[in-house]
């Protein structure tokens, strides 16, 4: 350990002379430099180089994971407009310019803004809920063993469950009303968001979870503290995954349960079908594919955020 | 901290500890007959080949695990560290250490202030604030470190805490370890597959079998402290004891 006799290194990275000697150093032995000393350089050589944690602006990172979907979107167009020029089906394919112009006059009407407030407040109400509905459950099951013998496959029978095959059934219970389509959405999301907590949960690292069980963490706070947290990753990619079917069972909902006086883009979708109007309907389907890259960018946004503070990415 | 007297209770008995793992033909003797006793403020080392229960012998004495056979008396606190430092990514340096002062109850004010004192003992003050990934493998070693003292443990287990750092940063370890368990008086159960190591750091060195893990042979070490790993006492009484695990992992190769 003899790093340069009488010599020690400075956390700066500079060389100084002698110094006066941190306390406890007398345990050194004779003719080496004092290791309080000796590992502040040390320290200083470690992590000299290392790239420093460059917290990054949400909206930096917000706007990286944008640009590429931006990107994919003027590629669709481009392939559209090939096809349209292509003369396919040229009596009722919309081409790309038209359905642009239709959608810039269906957003002038105040329709459209009233359909997309109605549509992302049941998504918003509705998620909102199947988080609860899913934390809640995938914490008891990935608690009780019982009960995930029981139930864990359920749930992910139900994670396959197409919610198209959901309408009638909440159609029926609940009548042409929102209450259908709110329960929809968490009927499509929950299942998704317990399994991701529960595969969190699993994933948790053994030995993290021997530290926590040296340092006394047990029962509530173990959960809290440990458990938790440490499913984060994996809750945040189930969080997302419950999003996407989620926002699918929505639209389905929309597109077959028409509350009256309650315009909803599946509702627009399902009048320009009756009307036989496929530009409106493609211009339609656009706003709904924009909301839903919108949203799993934040998402992505969010999962990109952890990993860097875990020092992952 | 009461000073060292003969007749004071052992802070850490094994009294014919043994543990197997798994059932019938299949099942493993990790630990036979293991008896041992360590005095309190007492730095032991336990060194033997791969399959002497080493570690097995730590998660026993944590109350990690229970033993098959045999007693186990702790006299105090218990604290762990690891090969890996098990430190929550989550949590930054000095949030790793406030959670453990937590887990004991100790008050928002107060954990504050301890943490700080805690990592200025690691001399990792003014790193608190850093995520364990921004810091290197020793610091982040040094930070468990922190942490086991927040659980002011008058027993520290240490399984193989150092067998991942580069040399150089462990023999800095080494004295910092020196200091740090005599300022506080801690009693200490060091695994290594190291016998440098041991000796340099060790009272006393206990020597394990392998399949099953028994107490081969104690040496106890006189050599004045401080100690450095490259010294010539502490190589001799290492050399010795290498011969003696060559022996018995000879005995393994028939």
């Amino acid at each position: 350990m003899a790093i340069n006799g009488g010599h020690r290194a400075s956390a700066d990275g500079t060389w100084a002379e002698g110094g006066t000697n941190p306390p406890g150093t007398g345990w050194v032995a004779d003719g080496a430099a004092p290791a309080g000393n000796a590992l502040a350089g040390l320290d200083a050589l470690d992590l000299a180089g290392r790239p420093g944690s460059a917290p990054g602006r949400f909206a930096v990172r917000f706007w990286n994971s944008l640009w590429p979907k931006l990107l994919a979107i003027a590629l669709v167009f481009l392939v559209w407009e090939l096809v349209t020029l292509s003369g396919y089906k040229k009596e009722i394919f919309p081409g790309a310019g038209p359905t642009l112009a239709n959608l810039w006059d269906q957003a002038k009407t105040g329709t459209l803004w009233q359909a997309l407030g109605n549509t992302l407040e049941s998504a918003v109400i509705g998620f909102a809920a199947a988080i609860v509905v899913g934390t809640l459950f995938g914490a008891l099951v990935s608690r009780i063993y019982v009960l995930r013998a029981a139930v864990g496959s359920l749930i992910t029978g139900l994670q396959t469950m197409p919610s198209i095959a959901w309408v009638p059934f909440a159609a029926l219970l609940f009548g042409n009303n929102n209450s259908a389509i709110l329960f929809l959405i968490i009927l499509g999301a929950a299942p998704s968001i317990a399994n991701g907590l529960i595969s969190g949960v699993d994933y948790t690292s053994p030995l993290l979870l021997k530290a926590g069980a040296t340092m006394g963490l047990r029962g509530l706070s173990l959960w809290r503290h440990l458990i938790l947290p440490a499913s984060l990753p994996v809750y945040v990619a189930g969080l997302k995954q419950g999003w996407a079917f989620g926002w699918r069972s929505l639209m389905a909902g929309e597109l077959i349960v028409l509350v009256f006086n309650h315009p909803t883009l599946g509702e627009l979708l399902n009048n320009d079908q009756s009307l036989s109007d496929l530009q409106s309907a493609t211009a339609i389907i656009i706003v709904i594919f924009i909301i839903g890259i919108f949203v799993d960018s934040l998402f992505g946004a969010a999962d990109t955020s952890i990993r860097k503070q875990w020092g992952l990415a | 901290m009461s000073t060292k007297t003969v007749t004071e209770a052992p802070a850490v008995t094994l009294a014919g500890v043994s543990k197997v793992y798994g059932r019938g033909p299949a099942a493993v003797q990790a630990l036979d007959q293991v008896s041992l006793s360590v005095a309190p403020g007492e730095f032991t080392c336990l060194i033997g080949a791969s399959g002497c229960g080493k570690s097995t012998m730590l998660s026993l004495v944590a109350g990690l695990d229970k033993p098959t056979a045999g007693n186990i008396a702790v006299s105090g606190q218990v604290a762990m560290m690891f090969q890996e430092p098990a430190l929550f990514p989550w949590l930054t340096a000095g949030g790793n250490v406030e959670l453990a002062l937590r887990a004991r109850g100790v008050g928002r004010a107060e954990r504050r202030q301890r943490t700080g004192e805690l990592l200025d003992i690691v001399r990792l003050g003014g790193f608190g604030a850093k995520r364990p990934h921004e810091l290197s493998g020793g610091m982040r070693q040094r930070v468990a470190l922190a942490r086991a003292l927040a659980q002011d443990a008058d027993v520290l287990l240490m399984d193989e805490p150092f067998g991942a750092l580069d040399a150089m940063t462990r023999d800095v370890l080494h004295d910092e370890l020196d200091r740090i368990t005599a300022e506080r008086n801690l009693t200490v159960l060091f695994v290594t597959h190291n016998v440098r190591e041991a000796v340099r750091l060790g009272d006393r060195v206990v020597v394990l079998s392998s399949r099953p893990g028994r107490v081969l042979e104690e040496y106890p070490v006189t050599i004045a402290r401080p100690r450095r790993i490259d010294s010539a006492p502490v190589a001799e009484l290492a050399s010795q004891i290498t011969d003696r695990l060559r022996e018995e992992m000879s005995r393994h190769g028939d």
